[in-house]
């Protein structure tokens, strides 16, 4: 039961780390809830699909439709996260100081609102596929003990979800006027992260070079599957032993999007987001 | 976008795929052989086939790789070039009996 909790709460971690950051950084935005719902559901939908068609999504392309499938959806969701900061450099103070009229943002709003929608049901499609499968497998195969994993697997997903829900609260308490540049930075490193990880799964499936493999090792120092490298890696894009190919990706993802940032900020203070890491 | 750009960009490596395959089977979520060895300095292409009814995750950290194979299926991984050395890899489902070890001679 204990083994199923970890399996699930690392699984649900990064969903809700990803969740939690971002309907933060969207609180200003009107009826951003029932976007965030609507994710969601699309999101545990999707999971439910995907894990009923692994064998036909993984026999795709010639046995990488796996890896293919992880590195778009990722690669849709870094997109979305990047939208959204430039989005916010050039209105978020607008949006922050005019908070109650909503009037002429609305439209502006709904466009953000579906990117949330976006992001949200894009961390839950991937983590959730993966939990359904685990779940099911033990379904399954297990007779007496099926029950007592099923709740192992629920205390798990509390568990990620609390940790969520606690970054969702932690950034709110932060003053609005360093608000966006906090919400700002975590969305950035977010994307970066989600960057890596898919070209880890590009390099799995053998589709672009490694380069140096790995570039260092801090497993012993800091290990993937200790709790903090856990939260890093769902965080910060951790990884204890990188490609060089990933961190390319990382550092090329962090600068496109903090420069059009800095581009869209002009015309007004400039967030300030350089140093992140 | 930008990732399906770069994919069809650098779609003419997979050309250089790996000049051997290397095969492991699932079989109750034991892995068989659980010890496999694969030449040093070489990329290999590792061919899984889980023969059980349930998926299972083959997921290593120090291979820093990680796949979901569904049940009675095979699933194809990339692996290397690498050190000489041992890495062991799980299957992340059943982690108490799936256990086994890459050798790099």
């Amino acid at each position: 039961m204990f083994g199923t909790a970890i399996i699930v709460f690392r699984e649900v971690l990064e969903a809700a780390i990803i969740i939690g950051i971002v309907s933060a950084a969207t609180r200003e935005v009107p009826g951003r809830m029932r976007w965030l719902i609507a994710g969601l559901l699309a999101g545990l939908i999707g999971s439910g699909i995907v894990a009923a068609s692994t064998d036909v999504i993984a026999s795709f392309a010639s046995g990488i439709g796996q890896e293919l499938f992880n590195a778009i959806v990722l690669g849709i969701a870094v997109l979305m996260l990047a939208w959204h900061n430039v989005w916010m450099s050039s209105h978020g103070a607008e949006l922050a100081n005019k908070a109650r009229s909503v009037g002429a943002n609305i439209r502006e709003g709904r466009s953000e609102c579906s990117i949330l929608m976006v992001v949200v049901g894009l961390a839950v499609l991937r983590e959730g596929s993966e939990t359904v499968l685990f779940l099911y497998g033990i379904a399954a195969s297990e007779g007496a003990g099926a029950r007592a994993m099923l709740f192992g697997g629920l205390m798990g997903t509390l568990a990620g979800v609390v940790i969520g829900y606690t970054i969702y609260a932690g950034l709110l308490r932060i003053p609005m006027r360093w608000f966006f540049a906090a919400t700002g930075a975590l969305v950035l490193l977010l994307a970066a992260s989600m960057a890596s990880t898919a070209a880890h799964f590009l390099i799995q499936a053998d589709l672009i070079p490694a380069l140096a493999s790995p570039l260092w090792d801090t497993s012993s120092a800091l290990p993937e599957n200790g709790l903090s490298g856990m939260l890093l890696h769902s965080l910060i894009g951790y990884d204890a032993r990188p490609a060089g190919m990933q961190v390319i990706f990382y550092v090329t993802v962090l600068a496109v999007i903090g420069f059009g940032m800095k581009l869209a900020g002009k015309t007004r203070k400039p967030i300030r987001i350089t140093g992140a890491i | 976008m930008k990732i399906a750009y770069l994919i069809l960009l650098l779609l003419p490596f997979s050309v250089f795929a790996a000049d051997a395959d290397y095969r492991l089977m699932i079989k109750e979520h034991r892995f068989q052989p659980s010890e496999l060895s694969i030449p040093a300095g070489k990329k290999i292409k590792l061919l899984i086939e889980n023969q059980d009814a349930t998926p299972e995750e083959f997921e290593s950290h120090s291979l820093n790789r990680e796949k979901v194979i569904a049940g009675n299926s095979t699933a194809t991984i990339y692996i290397g070039p690498l050190q000489a050395g041992s890495y062991p890899f799980f299957g992340e489902f059943n982690e108490a009996t799936a256990q086994g070890v890459i050798v790099v001679k």
